[in-house]
């Protein structure tokens, strides 16, 4: 195989998830995220997808009474994230997120990509402003937004304004990135970049991306998942997946029969 | 063959259906007119009310000079030897809604933090209604409350301080206003988008990291809005001083004094037998004006402000 070459940096083993009202949403899941890949999550409107992708940072704990079971194991040290003597801040410092709509803070840009930074307790401006400097270049948004720090972040627009969370949560120099459909409240122009950043940022980072639009995943992605009803119908290379995919059920799915 | 069709005189008739309209249309119209004049009720009070204040004012300030009014230091317009300084009465209004604000302040957005951000469902279902109530209760109940009890165990503390005192006073109207804080930024703050916070709490922060640096910022103008109507409150508060900050006018911003207010002073002497169109009866729409232009100015200082946190972040 030829995908014994990278390094596996976190893997979900027989992970099953339970919402407060006992639905059970994920089923026996296990998938690895491969090291410096993009691996795409697809599958229908309520599959469990965006649930799998908020296991990983455990956002799933702000809503009282969801459950995990299985584990989601982060290499190279071991570390099963759903533990529950792991804390769930120390995950969400290592794994950050970006969200299907744009969710700047009401702060200015400067400190909207400062947050992570302030959170942890840095103060020291010049490390800071390097830092933002740094994570705003990494996000495509420094020229565009180099003169103007200081202004609110609302005033961007929406494309840049995803930038801006990609940034903040880019300042953090984090592990993984999970993208929750980042553009689906995008214009073309806008998600095309989103795109072309991420095949950028995945030499710095691992990156797990939900998406509804499968051209996306074929275009960004290295790896793509099927998912249906909860369970991980086909997990494979993305060529695979899109060009000859081993089960009946993504066929139907990629080529539009279903979903 | 289409466009010889465009091209022909069009004939326009109006159908029956369309016709029924004319009939439609005044109902329409009259129910407009109604709506319209329900609001009016409304703004044709509060002019009414500026008009009537600013016409007996008129009548006060022909006797009076404005001069006097604002620099006399002395207010006893029913005494023999009367002097018309409406400054001891600002002076106990504001020092008394100043210690008002400085109890509700905090108290009350704390506790729209605590109640928005950390309480569960459930205790928020408890406490909430439970605030609200103090709403509710008669104002002269707080009045007592703070010359009968307030007082007395202030008293333990400091034993010179007089029965009539603006401290009890305020910190009872205070407590008074909490619920206004504490309901309106609550609400204000529960407005703001789950997004926001998932946002803040992926990126590794705490609760009250999220709590006090993306919620109270997100719904800063909501609880500016809670501040203004708290002290147009406690600005405008009658019974509580009334009853138990004493009704001695006295130029003093010192809150273990007794002092009368504004508000004190008019129900004072609304409540006496005062001749119509007397000086004394024309005093109390000159202090009334200066309370409303007090308020008022509160209002446009905190629009301004609300503007200006708005920009900063």
């Amino acid at each position: 195989m030829a995908t014994v070459t990278t390094a596996i940096k976190a893997e979900a083993r027989d992970l099953n998830f339970f919402y407060s009202n006992g639905a059970r949403a994920l089923k026996g899941i296990s998938m690895p995220l491969y090291e410096n890949k993009i691996t795409a999550l697809i599958g229908p409107s309520g599959c469990g997808k965006s649930t799998f992708l908020r296991c990983f940072n455990r956002m799933h704990d702000l809503y009282p009474g969801n459950k995990y079971q299985g584990e989601i194991v982060m290499h190279p040290d071991n570390t099963n994230v759903l533990d529950s003597g792991v804390d769930p801040i120390e995950v969400r410092m290592r794994i950050s997120m970006v969200f299907q709509k744009p969710n700047p803070f009401p702060k200015s840009i400067y400190e909207n990509v400062a947050y992570g930074l302030r959170v942890r307790g840095e103060n020291n401006k010049r490390i800071m402003d390097d830092k933002v400097e740094e994570a705003l270049k990494g996000a495509a948004l420094w020229n565009e937004v180099k003169d103007r720090l200081h202004d609110l972040a609302f005033n961007l627009s929406g494309g840049q304004q995803q930038r801006l969370c990609i940034a903040r949560a880019l300042a953090t120099d984090p592990e993984i990135m999970l993208f929750d459909e980042p553009t689906s409240a995008l214009d073309p122009i806008a998600t095309a970049n989103i795109e072309e950043l991420m095949v950028e940022l995945r030499s710095k980072l691992t990156i797990l991306v939900v998406t509804h639009n499968m051209q996306q995943a074929a275009r960004v992605s290295d790896y793509t998942a099927y998912m249906y009803l909860g369970e991980l119908i086909e997990y494979d290379d993305t060529d695979k997946i899109f060009t000859n995919p081993g089960r009946k059920e993504t066929e139907d799915y990629i080529t539009g029969k279903f979903g | 063959m289409a466009t010889q069709a465009m091209q022909a005189p069009v004939q326009l008739t109006i159908s029956p259906r369309l016709a029924k309209n004319i009939r439609r249309n005044v109902k329409e119209r009259i129910i407009e007119l109604i709506l319209m004049m329900a609001a009016l009720v409304a703004v044709a009070t509060t002019f009414a009310i500026v008009g009537v204040l600013l016409y007996e004012s008129l009548s006060f300030f022909k006797t009076v000079s404005v001069i006097e009014f604002f620099t006399d230091t002395q207010w006893t317009p029913l005494f023999e030897d009367a002097h018309y300084g409406i400054m001891p009465l600002v002076s106990g209004t504001l020092t008394t809604s100043a210690i008002a604000l400085a109890v509700a302040v905090p108290i009350g957005t704390i506790s729209a933090i605590f109640l928005s951000e950390f309480a569960s469902h459930k205790t928020r279902e408890i406490i909430k209604p439970i605030l609200e109530l103090l709403v509710g209760v008669p104002t002269v109940v707080f009045g007592y409350f703070a010359l009968f009890f307030v007082t007395p165990l202030l008293q333990s503390i400091y034993p010179d301080l007089p029965s009539f005192n603006m401290l009890g006073a305020g910190i009872v109207m205070g407590i008074m206003i909490i619920p206004y804080i504490a309901s309106m930024s609550e609400d204000a703050m529960r407005a703001v988008p789950m997004s926001m916070r998932e946002g803040s709490y992926a990126m590794g922060a705490t609760r009250f990291q999220t709590a006090i640096k993306v919620v109270t910022p997100a719904a800063i103008s909501g609880i500016v809005a809670a501040y203004i109507l708290a002290i147009s409150r406690a600005v405008g508060e009658t019974m509580v001083v009334a009853i138990a900050a004493g009704q001695q006018p006295n130029l003093t911003f010192n809150p273990l004094d007794s002092a009368a207010t504004i508000t004190a002073y008019i129900v004072q002497v609304a409540m006496g037998d005062l001749p119509h169109g007397s000086i004394g009866y024309q005093s109390i729409f000159a202090a009334g004006l200066v309370l409303m232009a007090m308020t008022l100015s509160f209002n446009i200082f905190g629009h301004w402000v609300r503007k200006k946190y708005r920009e900063s972040y």
